[in-house]
């Protein structure tokens, strides 16, 4: 049996240019904050990182690094784009469902660019209890996000109109002795209550 | 820039036995590689270097240490299950998925202490014979990534890994690799999956299990952050001394979560029995908030089943057998499971009488939706409809039958998945009918609905997360 060649978007499109099904569903719309994330591009450092992450697997398990490997691209560019899901799969020598599937089943992977600051907040038992509900809606009253079109599943996540701001409900961050906490991007932070979440945003007015 | 302060100088409290929590929140402690080796850090693994893994294995078999992840299966007996025969690669993960809803103790250790981590992973390589480790941390610690990365380089600098380790002639290689926020990554085969690349569906047991077919087919130990640290002290006190604390069958020291309504949470590293609810949540927790009572607690990470605080429960067998006010029950693994729920991760989720069940029970089935992988049809349908039953609950739009609906559907998920998952989103369900049916039918009736502005609330939230 012939081995299955790997089909990427740019023959999908020639060979059917309708098909639109993939792009429907995975394609990441651009929001306001899309603005504060450079485009896809393979770079040099980006594929030094690659190589690295992909040494850390023996070398013939080298799908295992799908999920580093995407870490790197979110980290960057803010999203997963189809770009780079292509790159992903070419780069592990994989078809790029394999990726697709791993993309849509995380919900730590965005498909979509989220705001220059995006919140976390943690919306299970203990942090709900805390009062992470009312942190919520200041957060969304404070950056103006409207969540009337958030689904927990489908699209998580909202971005301000002026694209600096996005929420997002994650479930349990595991700091339950410290509720209502949330993430800003990378930082962590506790006892978060509704009346602290002004000065939480101020704080990295300048970041 | 981070707002946490992790090394605040907390004092533990005396009823508390410190092992595992040592340097958490100590005064002057940092997580660099000098300041572990100061406190004598790595002499159990140069300790072990010179013992034959067998004798390791014998030793963490005769301290009766428990796994800490949330089964409480023996980690020795665990280890013993690599075939004999095997020639394949043997692996060792640590499992830092650490994400049952009320647990938060590995978060200490991953920021804190990570030097810990990879001594005990070090000495547990060298007991299974696995060459390469990889730490599975969850991705909601970005930060706790990087510290595990940094120490890891540290002790490869300083010859604790790599190749011939402290001229032993055995190799080995930590490396981390986080995972992206989902919760099934915690069962060991769905973590196994995830680290191979694959969305985490658990793989069914037998004949997967981990110790034989594991990572790559391979033969792979999966363990929790704290067991792992456990082996450290293990190899330190020696198993004879070790299995002396605690109770008989439920060794050593284990580390509680509490958190919800008490005055004080917070964790408390404690000998594992040795303490009681009223000691925990009264002397330790500082008791309920002013003017409130105490009324449920889940004892061991949210899929534990929720016990009231006014029950007594009928603990041990023929003669031995007692009659137990929930107060007055060790938080061990043999009692709890004895009392109808499990010990579980250790994360206590404490509700006072401010609490209305229908809000409580609505917010964890949101969560069992949210996280069941999908694979197996009773999961990934029944965590749904327990959802959106839950929601007419908790919104007062639902009918006396609902309660009995929603019975009947965790009872077809309960035992009919392939991983635990499937008892997971069912348990809390199910004991939270048998213990407050009462105030949930009531919930259904027009006069205790919510009022009006209370009720626009919930839809508001319903609709949105």
């Amino acid at each position: 049996m012939p081995k299955a060649q790997n089909i990427f978007r740019d023959d999908v499109k020639r060979l059917r240019p309708k098909l639109t099904v993939l792009e429907k569903n995975i394609a990441s719309p651009v929001t306001p904050g899309s603005r504060f994330f450079p485009p896809f591009e393979i770079t040099q450092e980006l594929e030094n990182k690659a190589a690295s992450r992909i040494g850390q697997y023996p070398s013939e398990e080298s799908r295992s690094a799908v999920l580093p490997l995407l870490h790197e691209v979110q980290h960057k560019f803010g999203f997963i784009s189809l770009e780079s899901i292509d790159w992903v799969a070419k780069r592990l020598n994989i078809e790029p469902i394999k990726v697709v599937e791993v993309v849509t089943f995380y919900p730590g992977f965005r498909q979509k660019a989220p705001g220059r600051l995006h919140v976390r907040v943690c919306r299970t038992l203990s942090c709900a209890m805390g009062g992470s509900h009312n942190l919520m809606d200041k957060l969304c009253a404070i950056t103006g996000i409207d969540r009337a079109e958030a689904d927990g599943h489908k699209d998580p996540i909202s971005v301000s109109p002026c694209g600096n701001f996005s929420v997002e409900y994650a479930e349990c961050l595991a700091s339950c002795g410290t509720a209502p906490v949330c993430l800003v991007n990378d930082d962590f932070h506790e006892g978060i209550t509704a009346d602290k979440a002004a000065d939480l945003l101020e704080s990295y007015e300048n970041a | 820039m981070s707002d946490v302060n992790y090394i605040s100088g907390k004092e533990p409290h005396e009823k508390e036995y410190r092992l595992i929590f040592k340097n958490v929140d100590r005064e002057g402690w940092d997580t660099s590689i000098d300041r572990y080796l100061q406190e004598g850090g790595y002499e159990m693994l140069k300790k072990s270097l010179g013992m034959e893994p067998k004798a390791v294995i014998a030793e963490v078999k005769t301290s009766g240490l428990r796994g800490r992840g949330g089964a409480g299966f023996p980690t020795g007996v665990k280890w013993g299950f690599i075939p004999p025969t095997n020639t394949k690669p043997v692996y060792l993960i640590c499992n830092g998925d650490e994400s049952e809803p009320g647990t938060f103790k590995d978060r200490y250790i991953l920021h804190q202490d990570p030097h810990q981590l990879i001594e005990g992973m070090a000495i547990s390589s060298f007991a299974v014979g696995a060459h390469i480790a990889y730490i599975y941390i969850r991705e909601e610690f970005p930060e706790a990534a990087i510290i595990l990365e940094k120490a890891i380089a540290e002790a490869h600098e300083k010859g604790f890994l790599g190749q011939n380790i402290q001229g032993s002639g055995f190799d080995l290689e930590i490396y981390v690799h986080r995972g992206a926020a989902a919760y099934i990554c915690g069962e060991e085969t769905g973590l196994i999956e995830s680290l191979e690349g694959k969305r985490p569906y658990p793989r069914i047991k037998p004949p997967f299990f981990p110790a034989a077919m594991g990572l790559y087919m391979c033969p792979t130990i999966v363990n929790n952050v704290e067991s792992l640290c456990h082996v450290v002290h293990i190899l330190k006190m020696g198993g004879e001394e070790y299995v002396k604390l605690g109770t008989p069958r439920n060794s050593g020291t284990r580390i509680l979560c509490v958190s919800g309504d008490v005055k004080n949470s917070g964790y408390f590293e404690v000998e594992v029995g040795k303490v009681t609810f009223r000691e925990l949540l009264y002397d330790m927790c500082g008791g309920p908030k002013d003017g409130r009572e105490f009324k449920a607690v889940i004892p061991g990470g949210s899929s534990s089943k929720i016990l009231r605080c006014n029950e007594s429960f009928k603990i041990g067998r023929g003669d031995d057998a007692k009659d137990l006010e929930f107060w007055d029950l060790p938080l061990d693994f043999d009692t709890l499971a004895a009392a109808g729920s499990m010990a579980g991760s250790g994360g206590v989720i404490v509700m006072d009488d401010s609490r209305k069940m229908s809000w409580v029970l609505n917010n964890i089935t949101h969560f069992y939706a949210h996280e069941s992988c999908g694979q197996c049809t009773p999961c990934r349908e029944g965590s749904t409809w327990m959802r959106k039953i839950s929601d007419r609950l908790a919104n007062g739009t639902a009918t006396p039958d609902d309660v009995d609906t929603l019975e009947e559907v965790a009872y077809q998920i309960d035992g009919k998945t392939i991983c635990a998952f499937g008892e997971a989103s069912a348990w809390p369900v199910e004991a939270m009918i048998d213990k407050y049916r009462d105030e949930l039918i009531a919930d259904t009736s027009e006069e205790n609905r919510f009022r009006s502005e209370e009720r626009v609330e919930q839809e508001k939230f319903l609709s949105k997360s």
